[in-house]
């Protein structure tokens, strides 16, 4: 097991964001996390990434409890993540942004290092051609990708995938499900939010359900879609949920 | 990536060893003391740069490094006979010293707090220096002339302060082009742009902030010492005029904050601005409102200053304009 | 020895009502815009300035005087709110320090050329009012009241009027308030104005007890930095109270330690309550 997850709660003022929640990873799997919205999906990453603490629980990674830790000596353990909303840094190069990824990731490559990486690892996502440009001159879908090349740039065990998929068109969905696929071939565990549903379903080994703070659910994708309170909490029409273990997308 | 092959590396460099060797060639008193305070304000502003410029926050207490790391240097000159390079030695580290215990604390403030926070920093250090005996209180200390006699008399021991300012001009230049292309600098660089997402990404915000806020305190510790050694005397007044804080902030804005050769040509020209403003009759009593017109004119229509302004309009110098 | 403790706190607090005034227009400025307005000091002493003119050449009534800064310091704030700040009101907040810091030397400039930095002083007095051991200049009772009814005016605006409601819903949340057709830029130049003008009256009443020069404007912008903090910025009402805490440790602190180290004491002060409650002493949790 990569990552514990042990009965984590969450509170913001009089909302509930996360109430006694627990899962676990196994290595080298894509783990779809999914659930609608306001579930507590990425106060789930927030916790785990240590940007913020949780009331209780505890969150245990490759066998150290890495409760509460502040986010960079969660970084450095290994866990890169990616943003729902971009934050790129507007005024630095793309290949700046990366770098940062790699210089003060689990690696912690030296500066010319990490340039050569931040190179390689652009050339993966499709941006080498923009290394030189500002990140803020990007579109949306160019700050996704670079987004997950900071991320993938700090050689991470764990992966948290934010919403990498959303605004892509379905070409750009296709390449990216491949890139992910390859990147867990390599040994990286993925843990992904994610509500392209066709997507998800497709790529991931396993899946977590939350809905309202709460884990309803998980199992396989099939046993997932297939289970009645998944089905009324979150895609609310059994015939929705057939269809998409069919392939189609969601609504 | 050989600094000494990189333009942007050695043109400012260059430009600080031209400028301050002219007066060493000359041997001019006038040239000397012009450039003595124009290099200081450089230097100054290079400093404050590396906090600013590269890590985003706000100083509006910089000039409190120079008067107090310049008030410990004065001292250990004044009252114990030291010898000037390692009395300002001391000025700088007694100004790192106090960055290192002020930063773990102020450094938690974000944006417009950590700027008011360093304006109270500011305005404490000044009524702490007024009531501090050692320091001689309000009236200051002063240099009996005996001590020039280690120089081999007061010229010397002016071209000597001298020729230490143009080294420590040269040495901040230098290392605000290497933070800049370092690891450090990276860091320093994400946190600027957005801290949350750097300490995600692992910078460790804390301890690189602080860092930023040491190196960028310990040269006005020592830029303070040769300042009031040249001038014989020190008081409070002199050492902690906020508006000087402030000046330096606006030279950095004016060449363009974040660059390495912004705060050398926006403290040059500053310096050399004022100087015209201050001797033209026309303008004498109104060069306070001309700065203050030029500085909003900059933050209204240029705010990248001249240096950003230029490598976005003309790319094709990012290479040689840093 | 009480009898004087009594008399310094009084005398403090009666002080700190016109401290309060001044801290309120840079409270209100910081929370309906989140600008530092650093014209503040400078604007303290125009309004000083502008008193100063009306009752020497003009030969009026200090409070006439004031009562007559208002509306033009007003529109000096929508002046000054219209050419420095409104380009800049989305930029990193580093533009607007800078910019109205530069509105700061242009008016310190500009004072400095015509007034020198001599001191001059409003030559007018209402007498003593004692009560018990106290002895109390009639001004600074005057200023004091005058203090408390601006308050209560201001408060009358932003709660029961149109454009009052306006400013404390753009300060609550501008882009909502936007959102509710609220004109921001109006409500933010008004904002701006109000600020303005709370400073050149407070400005104009400390001229009736103190002598100034042009640059007596820095320190009393200091001393609201101080308040803000203590009451927490942005609330205006928390400003007033603070200033009448910052009034009485003024009167207070000199009876302990030599008057010089006030500062250091407040500033201290200061520092530590940012670091410790950022939003101030009596400000909200956040």
């Amino acid at each position: 097991m990569i990552l514990q997850v042990e009965q984590v709660s969450k509170r913001f003022g009089g909302l509930q964001a996360l109430q006694d929640v627990s899962f676990t990873l196994p290595e080298g799997q894509i783990l779809g996390l999914i659930g609608p919205n306001g579930a507590g999906k990425t106060t789930m990453f927030n916790v785990i990434s240590g940007v913020y603490p949780p009331e209780s629980g505890r969150v245990i990674f490759r066998g150290e409890d890495i409760t509460a830790r502040p986010p960079y000596e969660i970084a450095r353990r290994g866990i890169a993540r990616t943003h729902q909303v971009v934050r790129p840094l507007n005024e630095l190069t793309v290949r700046q942004n990366v770098m940062v990824g790699a210089c003060f990731g689990r690696e912690r490559l030296s500066y010319t290092a990490a340039a050569r990486i931040a190179d390689e690892v652009l050339g993966r996502v499709g941006l080498a051609e923009r290394a030189d440009q500002l990140a803020g001159s990007l579109n949306v879908a160019q700050k996704k990708r670079l987004e997950l090349a900071r991320a993938l740039a700090s050689r991470p065990y764990l992966l948290l995938l934010d919403e990498v998929l959303a605004g892509l068109n379905p070409a750009e969905v296709a390449s990216m499900l491949d890139l992910l696929r390859q990147i867990r071939d390599e040994g990286v565990t993925i843990l992904m939010i994610e509500h392209v549903m066709q997507a998800v379903m497709n790529v991931s080994d396993y899946v977590i359900v939350l809905d309202y703070g709460k884990k309803i659910a998980e199992g396989t994708p099939r046993e997932v879609a297939n289970d009645p309170r998944v089905i009324e909490a979150y895609l609310g029409d059994p015939k929705l949920a057939a269809g998409l273990l069919e392939g189609r997308e969601e609504g | 990536m050989k600094p000494w092959r990189q333009p942007g590396f050695w043109l400012p460099l260059l430009l600080v060893l031209v400028g301050g060797g002219v007066a060493l060639v000359l041997r001019k008193d006038t040239l000397r003391e012009m450039m003595f305070t124009l290099l200081m304000y450089v230097a100054l502003a290079s400093s404050l740069n590396i906090l600013m410029g590269y890590t985003g926050y706000v100083n509006f207490g910089h000039i409190v490094f120079f008067g107090l790391g310049g008030y410990t240097g004065f001292y250990l000159i004044s009252q114990h006979g030291w010898h000037l390079i390692p009395a300002a030695l001391a000025g700088g580290l007694a100004s790192a010293l106090l960055a290192a215990l002020l930063g773990l604390a102020v450094l938690r403030l974000r944006g417009a707090y950590f700027a008011l926070a360093t304006i109270g920093i500011n305005e404490a250090a000044r009524a702490f220096v007024n009531n501090f005996g050692p320091f001689g209180g309000p009236t200051g200390l002063f240099v009996n002339f005996a001590v020039y006699r280690e120089y081999g008399g007061a010229p010397q021991a002016l071209w000597l302060t001298y020729t230490l300012m143009v080294l420590t001009t040269l040495i901040v230049v230098g290392l605000s082009y290497w933070i800049k292309n370092s690891r450090f600098g990276l860091g320093l660089l994400a946190i600027r742009e957005d801290e949350d997402a750097a300490m995600v990404m692992g910078v460790r915000a804390p301890t690189a902030k602080t860092l930023a806020y040491v190196v960028s305190a310990f040269f006005p510790g020592i830029i303070g010492t040769l300042f009031f050694f040249k001038n014989g005397n020190v008081e409070p007044g002199d050492a902690f005029r906020l508006q000087m804080s402030i000046e330096v902030l606006v030279m950095i804005m004016l060449g363009g904050n974040g660059t390495i050769l912004g705060p050398v040509l926006g403290a040059a020209a500053y310096e050399r601005l004022r100087g015209y403003l201050l001797t033209s009759p026309l303008f004498k009593s109104l060069h306070l409102a001309f700065a203050g017109l030029a500085l909003l004119l900059i933050v209204l229509f240029i705010p990248a200053g001249l240096i950003g302004w230029l490598r976005r309009r003309f790319p094709f110098l990012r290479r040689w304009l840093e | 020895m009480l009898a004087q403790i009594l008399a310094s706190l009084v005398d403090g607090i009666l002080l700190g009502f016109v401290y309060g005034l001044a801290a309120m227009g840079l409270s209100l400025i910081w929370g309906v815009m989140r600008v530092i307005n650093l014209s503040h000091g400078a604007i303290m002493a125009l309004g000083m300035f502008g008193t100063y003119l009306l009752f020497t050449h003009l030969g009026l009534n200090p409070y006439l005087a004031i009562l007559l800064m208002a509306p033009a310091s007003l529109l000096f704030g929508f002046l000054v709110y219209g050419v420095a700040v409104h380009r800049i009101i989305n930029a990193p907040y580093l533009s607007s320090l800078l910019a109205t810091f530069a509105v700061n030397m242009m008016v310190i400039g500009i004072g400095t050329a015509v007034f020198t930095t001599s001191l001059y002083n409003v030559d007018f007095s209402l007498g003593t009012v004692r009560a018990g051991v106290l002895a109390l200049p009639g001004t600074r009772l005057t200023a004091a009241l005058a203090a408390l009814l601006i308050t209560a005016a201001l408060y009358l605006f932003l709660y029961r009027t149109r454009p009052g409601k306006a400013i404390r819903a753009v300060a609550n949340n501008r882009a909502a308030a936007e959102l509710m057709s609220i004109p921001s830029a109006q409500v933010l130049a008004l904002s701006f104005g109000i600020g303005t003008m709370l400073a050149a009256l407070a400005g104009g009443l400390i001229t009736t007890f103190f002598p100034f020069t042009i640059l007596s404007g820095s320190g009393y912008q200091s001393k609201s930095f101080v308040i803000c903090v203590l009451g927490g910025l942005g609330n205006p009402l928390g400003a007033l109270l603070g200033g009448l805490i910052l009034g009485a440790m003024e009167g207070l602190i000199p009876i302990a330690l030599p008057v010089s180290w006030v500062p250091v004491v407040e500033f201290t002060l200061f520092v530590l309550i940012l670091l410790i409650r950022p939003s101030g002493l009596l400000g909200a949790r956040t």
